[in-house]
């Protein structure tokens, strides 16, 4: 199973969850888990999803997601979780 | 499973360290491209070059976008030049015509550099290799994007003076054929000992003989990620700071093998190794210097700086060789001058002088490199510190090179700036006294005692 991590971080405000939710189902991208904190005001979440049945290739995706990020006011990356397990598992 | 904590650490490396992957670099053998025309061989490496490299550019950015990490350069080595074109070349011309060559297929496939217009002359030049390295300085005024290398001596051979001698009247040359904008050919020429075959990072990158078909090979690069951890471990001893810089390499080398694995898998080509190498920009932050300050030196130069260096160059092969299955190349912490804001610095304020450079190229890789001194140098004396850099590389069995500017024009005081990756420098004082009768004996040094083990 091909999975992808996506980050979001920002000012908090109503709607960032429901609005990356919304875009990953209409993208057919499966939410596996969420863990997500507020710091000083600052909303940081992390996602764990699956990427095997999603519509588009995943530039496209990174790009879009980029884009909704800007239109939010919060900072939108999704990287494939490889790095993350290579940098911090043995 | 992965958690919030380490997604974090790793987007803070890359979004707040400069945490990326220096460069991806496909080496390719031009040995099948060989012919007795020169023009049939410039086609041969032009139509050789773009099939195996077409798709590196669009693969590096294709990588960057899945783990969001940058991936830096992407470039090409090939076989030293002064092998490939043995047969074909009768003058220096017929040299820079495959220089060109070179040229013109890093332009179209939009790579950062070509390496390999090279000379492996450790122990005696062809005719060939000598009329290469004779045309090094017309090559490099009339491209942009091939890099040089010479490689004069070995621990298995010794030093041939000869080419030593020669290469000071080259790096001269090329100065002055490139004097308008400030010698930059010289940026892109450097004179080696005990040269890798592997090596990913430019200057002095080729693809060597003993090399396969072609291969990926991937430099690493992190020193902000390593300044910061240091930082964390402010008043700890030396056995907690080590531990530190060790666990900090393992994670940078990590991501340096997850790439090129991939890079690997997608272009079709074998991977040969990682290259463990810290290889500074001029970002602030991203400094060898600041590694070294941050263990507690007042400014990088100061006594204990070289101690502070062989720190940093062991644990960062500590932790580097446990990430990935082959390392190679030159694997050590670069200290040029130009690309380092904090060395710019040290220069600047009179803490780093030329000497203690020479020191610290003892205990890493991998020598006196992007120093800009006054244009007006004697060749002789340019000669002089290639041999010293040389005899240490030969003696300590280790790769040390030489890529020094001689600014025509400029002086102590004034600066040069070379623009992007290569950055700027001020230029540095030289010793007054010549070595003009050592260098014009001629012949060859011995090879070392230690070299004899079989």
């Amino acid at each position: 199973m091909e999975k992808g991590i996506i980050t979001v971080v920002g000012k908090d405000q109503v709607g960032i969850i429901a609005e990356v939710c919304s875009f990953l189902a209409d993208n057919n991208i499966n939410i596996l888990d969420i863990s997500q904190t507020i710091i000083q005001g600052y909303f940081n979440m992390m996602m764990i999803v699956e990427l095997s049945k999603m519509d588009k290739d995943f530039g496209n995706v990174c790009e879009d997601l980029d884009q909704l990020g800007q239109k939010i006011g919060v900072n939108i990356k999704l990287q494939h979780e490889n790095i993350f397990n290579k940098m911090h598992r043995i | 499973m992965i958690n919030l904590f380490e997604v974090t650490e790793t987007n803070k490396m890359i979004e707040q360290e400069n945490l990326d992957v220096r460069t991806i670099t496909l080496g390719i053998s031009l040995l099948d491209c060989m012919d007795h025309d020169i023009n049939v061989l410039c086609d041969n490496v032009y139509k050789k070059i773009m099939r195996v490299a077409k798709n590196l550019v669009p693969t590096g950015q294709e990588i960057e976008k899945k783990y969001g990490i940058p991936i830096v350069n992407k470039r090409i080595s090939v076989t030293p030049i002064g092998f490939v074109g043995a047969n074909a070349c009768h003058s220096t011309s017929d040299f820079v015509k495959i220089a060109k060559t070179l040229d013109k297929c890093a332009i179209e496939l939009g790579v950062n550099f070509i390496g390999g217009y090279s000379a492996i002359v450790s122990k005696g030049m062809t005719p060939a290799e000598k009329l290469l390295i004779e045309s090094i300085p017309e090559a490099m005024k009339v491209t942009n994007y091939v890099c040089s290398s010479v490689n004069v001596g070995s621990t298995k051979t010794g030093i041939n003076m000869d080419a030593v001698k020669l290469m000071g009247d080259i790096i001269k040359n090329t100065a002055e054929l490139t004097a308008e904008n400030d010698s930059i050919g010289c940026a892109k020429l450097v004179v080696l000992c005990n040269a890798p075959d592997d090596n990913p990072f430019m200057a002095g990158a080729f693809h060597g003989v003993s090399e396969a078909d072609c291969i990926i090979n991937v430099g690493v690069s992190g020193p902000g990620v390593v300044k910061n951890a240091i930082e964390k471990c402010k008043g700890a001893d030396f056995g907690e700071l080590c531990e530190t810089i060790k666990k900090t390499a393992f994670k940078i080398t990590r991501v340096g093998q997850l790439v090129a694995k991939e890079a690997s898998k997608k272009l079709n080509v074998p991977f040969g190794i990682i290259d463990l190498s810290l290889a500074p920009t001029p970002a602030v932050g991203d400094s060898i210097a600041d590694c070294l300050e941050g263990m507690g030196l007042d400014s990088v130069g100061a006594p204990g700086t070289t101690a502070a260096l062989a720190i940093l160059n062991d644990q960062v092969k500590k932790g580097g060789v446990m990430a990935s299955s082959y390392v190679g190349g030159l694997s050590g912490a670069f200290i040029p001058v130009s690309e380092d804001q904090g060395m710019i610095n040290a220069v600047e304020n009179g803490a780093l002088t030329l000497e203690k450079l020479e020191a610290m190229t003892c205990v890493c890789s991998v020598g006196l490199d992007m120093i800009a001194i006054p244009g007006d140098v004697a060749n002789t004396t340019i000669s002089g510190i290639i041999a010293d850099e040389m005899a240490i590389g030969m003696i300590n069995q280790k790769t040390t090179a030489v890529r020094i500017i001689p600014v025509i024009g400029k002086t102590v005081g004034e600066t040069v700036e070379f623009g992007g990756l290569l950055g700027y420098a001020p230029i540095m004082p030289i010793n007054k006294f010549g070595c003009a009768e050592f260098i014009n004996r001629g012949g060859r040094i011995p090879a070392p005692i230690h070299s004899f083990k079989n």
